[in-house]
C-alpha cells in the first residue's frame, strides 16, 4: 500500500528523526510513504480570524498537490495534520470560500482529498492487532507515558481522531509495541506551543509540570506525535540547563515502533535529542546492529 | 367534569399543589415514583437564603399530605396511560403501583425489618455516599413511613425466583426441597406484613384536571470528563454535598470526604458545571446554583471553621429577595474566596485533587490543591419528562422541559385543556418560586372546577358518572 506523504518543514529539519523513523516503520509494515513531489508550508496555524481565505491558501495548495498524487495524504506532524484536516473540513462546508481560494492556486482544489495522521493508518487500516503481530522485539517493561498535546485531538468536532479527554490512540499504539503504558493527568496539558519563541520561560515552566507529573507516575520516557511538543518538553532538559539532571527522554511514537519492529539503529532517528534516549534501549541495540537491515 | 385533580410528582411543587386543592374541598390523586414524597427538598440540608432546616420546614406539609382526607397518595407509582374525554373534559388515568412486597395496611412502620435486613446497597437518596438496606424507607421522616423491598437486590426474592424458574436444583444435597435464602425481615416483622407474592397493582382513576410537577435531576457527572467523569470519589455534586451537610445524612452532618473520611480543609466549588455550555453541556443557566453554592460554602465554613472554601464562577446571578446580600455574606462574613473563571481540569495527585482554573480578574491561571470538590451540576428535567408530556399530547422544549401555552402571560397552562404545569419540570427554579407556581397551578385547577360547579346543578355534579 502506498500513501502520499506530506512531511512538512519541521520533519525536514529539526525533527528529521521523526521523519526517518516514520518512513522506516511504514516501509517495514508494507506501507510506502510517497513524499509529495512538490510541497510547501502547511500554513503552520489554522487561522481564527473572521476572513480566513488568505491564510487558507497554503494548506489548500497542499491539498491540491495531494489530489494529484491520489485522494489521500498522510502526515506525521501533528501540526500539519491539524491544519490540513481542519482546512479540508472547513472547505468541504464552504464551497464559495473554496472557489475564491482556487483563484490563487495553480491547480484548483476539488475538495475531496482525505487527510490522515499516520497513527490513524495504523489503527484503522493495519489495526493494533496487525501491528503487534509484526513486533519483533517487544519493549516489555519499558514504562512510557503518551503525551498527546492539543493539536492532534482538538477541536474534536473537526479533528475527530479520538476522545480529547480520554484519548487512547497513542496508548494502544505503544501497547501494541509491548510497552508498559502509563496514563498521567498532564497528558494533554499545553506544552507552551509557539511561546517557545516569544516567551521561552513559559514553556519551560509548563514542561517542568508535565515532566514532573510523568516522573511521579513512573514514566521512563514520554511519547508524542508532535514535533513542537517534543521540542518544548525535551529542550528544557538540555545538559546546559540541567547539568546534573538525568532527564526523561521525549520520543516520537515512530521511534519506539522502529525499535520494536527490529529495525537497525540508523532507522530509529534518535540522534537529535537533548536527553539521550539510547540508554533505554541498550538491550535492544546490540542485536539490532548485528542483524542485517 | 369530575371535581378531582391528578398531581404527578410528589416533590414540594406537587405537595403544595395537592394541599391547596385538597384544602379547597376537592379531591386529589397524588402520584410519586419514589417510595415516599418530598422530592429533592427532602435531600437538602438547609435552604437559602434563610438557612432554615429543609426537612423541618417541609415535614408539616408532607405529614399533612399523608393524613389528608381529600388526598389519595400513590407512592412507588407511575402514571402509565391517559385517555382524555373531550366531551366531559375528564381524564381516565392508569397508574402502576410497583410491588413493595410489604403490606402497608398491616405495617406499623416500626423499622425492625430495616434493622434486621443483612444486606446493604448504595443509596441513591444519599447520592452514593451512604448505603441503605435492601428493605428501606428514604429517610426516618418518610411519608408514608412504610418500607419497600428493592427486589433486584433482595436475597430472598432472587433466590425464590431462581427456584421457581428452575435456575437452581429443586432439591438440596439432603434431598429436601430448595428454600429461598434469608427472609430476615419476614422472620422479625411483628405484624407479618412481608408479602413475597406481591405483584404490581394497576389502579384506574378518573380526574377532571392534571398538574404536571415532575421536577428535575442533576446533569450526570459522567458527562464531565474534564472533572473526572464521576470517577474521582472526592469530586461530588451539589446534592451529594447536601447529604454531607444534613444532620440526617450518612455522616450525621459532619463534612467528611468520601474517599477516606477525613475532614476536607480546602474545598473548591465549581459553578456552571455543565450549565451555560452549549457545546458539551446544556445551553441555559441553571438559576439556583449561585445561591446554593454560596449556601454550601457558608455551611461548610460553619462546620469546618479552620477550612477554606473557594468558588469558581462565570458571573454571580443572585436575582431574588435577599439573594445578593446572601452571596455578599458568604464572601464578607465567611471568607469564601470567589474566583471569576472556569475550571479546566480536575485530577488526583497523591491524596489531593488538583483544580486547574483561571482567575480572569487577576488574569492568571490558578491551581488549587483541594481535598474536596463540589460541582454545581446543571439542572436537567427528570428522565421521564418527555414521556409524561407525550402522554398528555404535549411537546416539551429542546431541553425536555415542559413548555407553557404562553410563556409570558400563561406560564402555568399547558397547550392541553385541563393540564397545568408547576415547578422545576418547566425549567430550573428555587423553592419559593416553585411553591408559588404550585399554588398558581392549583388556583387554575380550582377555577376550572368552580366554573364547572357554577354551570352544573349541585345534584348533577355529585352524581357525575364515569364520563
Amino acid at each position: 500500500m502506498a500513501v502520499a506523504y506530506f512531511p512538512g518543514c519541521t520533519l525536514s529539519t529539526k525533527a528529521s528523526g521523526y521523519d526517518r523513523s516514520g518512513r522506516a516503520v511504514a516501509q517495514a509494515l508494507g506501507m510506502t510513504l510517497e513524499e509529495l513531489p512538490e510541497w510547501q508550508c502547511c500554513g503552520a496555524t489554522f487561522p481564527l480570524s473572521i476572513d480566513n481565505s488568505m491564510a487558507l491558501i497554503a494548506p489548500t495548495r497542499v491539498l491540491a498537490q495531494a489530489q494529484q498524487a491520489g485522494e489521500h495524504v498522510t502526515t506525521l506532524c501533528a501540526i500539519c495534520f491539524h491544519v490540513l484536516r481542519r482546512t479540508q473540513n472547513f472547505l468541504s462546508h464552504q464551497p464559495e470560500v473554496l472557489e475564491r481560494i482556487n483563484w490563487f492556486t495553480e491547480e484548483p482544489y476539488l475538495g475531496a482529498t482525505r487527510v490522515s495522521h499516520f497513527l490513524e493508518l495504523l489503527r484503522d487500516e493495519l489495526t493494533w492487532e496487525g501491528l503487534s503481530q509484526q513486533v519483533k522485539r517487544p519493549l516489555t517493561g519499558l514504562k512510557v507515558a503518551p503525551y498527546y498535546g492539543c493539536l492532534l485531538l482538538r477541536p474534536p468536532t473537526e479533528i475527530g481522531l479520538d476522545d480529547p479527554d480520554e484519548p487512547t490512540i497513542l496508548h494502544d499504539c505503544l501497547a501494541a509495541a509491548g510497552c508498559e503504558v502509563i496514563s498521567f493527568p498532564y497528558q494533554s496539558e499545553c506544552c507552551g506551543s509557539y511561546l517557545a519563541v516569544s516567551k521561552p520561560d513559559l514553556p519551560e515552566k509548563l514542561a517542568g509540570d508535565i515532566l514532573a507529573s510523568a516522573g511521579r507516575h513512573g514514566a521512563q520516557a514520554l511519547v508524542t506525535a508532535c514535533p513542537l511538543c517534543q521540542f518544548n518538553l525535551d529542550y528544557p532538559q538540555r545538559a546546559e540547563a540541567h547539568p546534573a539532571g538525568k532527564g526523561i527522554p521525549v520520543l516520537y511514537f515512530t521511534q519506539l515502533l522502529a525499535v520494536a519492529l527490529g529495525l537497525e539503529q540508523e532507522a530509529w532517528g534518535m540522534d537529535g535529542h537533548y536527553v539521550d534516549p539510547l540508554p533505554l534501549f541498550s538491550s535492544q541495540a546490540a542485536p539490532a546492529s548485528a542483524s542485517p537491515a | 367534569m369530575i371535581g378531582r385533580a391528578l398531581v404527578i410528582g410528589g416533590g414540594i411543587a406537587g405537595i403544595q399543589a395537592a394541599l391547596d386543592i385538597a384544602n379547597s374541598g376537592f379531591e386529589v390523586v397524588l402520584v410519586e415514583q419514589e417510595p415516599s414524597i418530598g422530592g429533592h427538598m427532602a435531600q437538602l440540608s438547609e435552604t437559602f437564603p434563610t438557612l432554615d432546616c429543609s426537612q423541618c420546614i417541609m415535614t408539616p406539609r408532607t405529614v399533612e399530605v399523608g393524613h389528608h382526607d381529600n388526598i389519595r397518595l400513590y407512592t412507588y407509582s407511575q402514571v402509565e396511560a391517559v385517555s382524555h374525554d373531550e366531551r366531559s373534559g375528564n381524564f381516565r388515568v392508569r397508574i402502576r403501583r410497583q410491588a413493595t412486597y410489604v403490606n402497608w395496611d398491616l405495617c406499623t412502620g416500626c423499622g425492625v425489618c430495616q434493622e434486621k435486613c443483612p444486606f446493604k446497597v448504595e443509596s441513591l437518596f444519599e447520592r452514593g455516599i451512604g448505603t441503605r438496606k435492601v428493605i428501606y424507607t428514604l429517610s426516618p421522616q418518610a411519608v408514608p413511613n412504610k418500607p419497600v423491598i428493592d427486589a433486584e437486590n433482595c436475597r430472598y426474592l432472587q433466590s425464590k425466583w431462581d427456584i421457581e424458574a428452575g435456575r437452581v436444583p429443586a432439591v438440596d444435597k439432603k434431598g429436601n426441597p430448595a428454600q429461598p435464602k434469608c427472609g430476615a425481615c419476614a422472620k422479625f416483622c411483628p405484624t407479618e406484613s412481608i408479602d413475597w407474592e406481591a405483584q404490581d397493582e394497576i389502579i384506574e382513576e378518573e380526574v377532571g384536571a392534571v398538574i404536571l410537577a415532575t421536577g428535575y435531576d442533576l446533569f450526570p457527572m459522567a458527562r464531565l470528563p474534564e472533572y473526572g467523569a464521576g470517577r474521582l470519589p472526592d469530586v461530588i455534586d451539589g446534592l451529594a454535598f447536601e447529604r454531607l451537610l444534613a444532620a440526617s445524612g450518612p455522616t450525621a452532618g459532619k463534612v467528611l470526604r468520601p474517599s477516606d473520611g477525613k475532614t476536607p480543609l480546602e474545598v473548591v466549588f465549581v459553578q456552571c458545571s455543565g450549565s451555560r455550555d452549549p457545546e458539551r453541556g446544556v445551553p441555559y443557566c441553571s438559576k439556583i446554583c449561585c445561591l446554593y453554592t454560596a449556601k454550601q460554602a457558608i455551611l461548610y465554613k460553619h462546620r469546618v471553621p479552620q477550612g477554606q472554601a473557594y468558588v469558581f464562577y462565570i458571573d454571580v446571578r443572585a436575582g431574588g429577595k435577599g439573594y445578593e446580600e446572601f452571596v455578599n455574606r458568604a464572601q464578607e462574613e465567611d471568607g469564601v474566596v470567589y474566583l471569576r473563571g472556569k475550571v479546566s481540569k480536575i485530577f488526583r495527585q497523591e491524596d489531593k485533587l488538583i483544580v486547574k482554573g483561571a482567575d480572569t480578574l487577576s488574569n492568571r491561571t490558578v491551581e488549587i490543591a483541594a481535598d474536596l470538590v463540589v460541582l454545581a451540576t446543571a439542572i436537567v428535567p427528570r428522565a421521564g419528562n418527555r414521556q409524561v408530556a407525550e402522554m398528555f399530547g404535549l411537546a416539551p422544549d429542546e431541553n425536555d422541559f415542559y413548555t407553557a401555552d404562553n410563556e409570558e402571560l400563561d406560564p402555568l397552562n399547558s397547550r392541553a385543556a385541563g393540564v397545568f404545569l408547576a415547578g422545576a419540570a418547566l425549567g430550573p427554579k428555587d423553592i419559593p418560586e416553585t411553591v408559588a407556581q404550585a399554588s398558581g397551578a392549583a388556583a387554575k385547577v380550582l377555577m376550572l372546577f368552580q366554573a364547572q360547579k357554577n354551570r352544573t346543578p349541585q345534584a348533577e355534579l355529585a352524581a357525575v358518572p364515569g364520563d
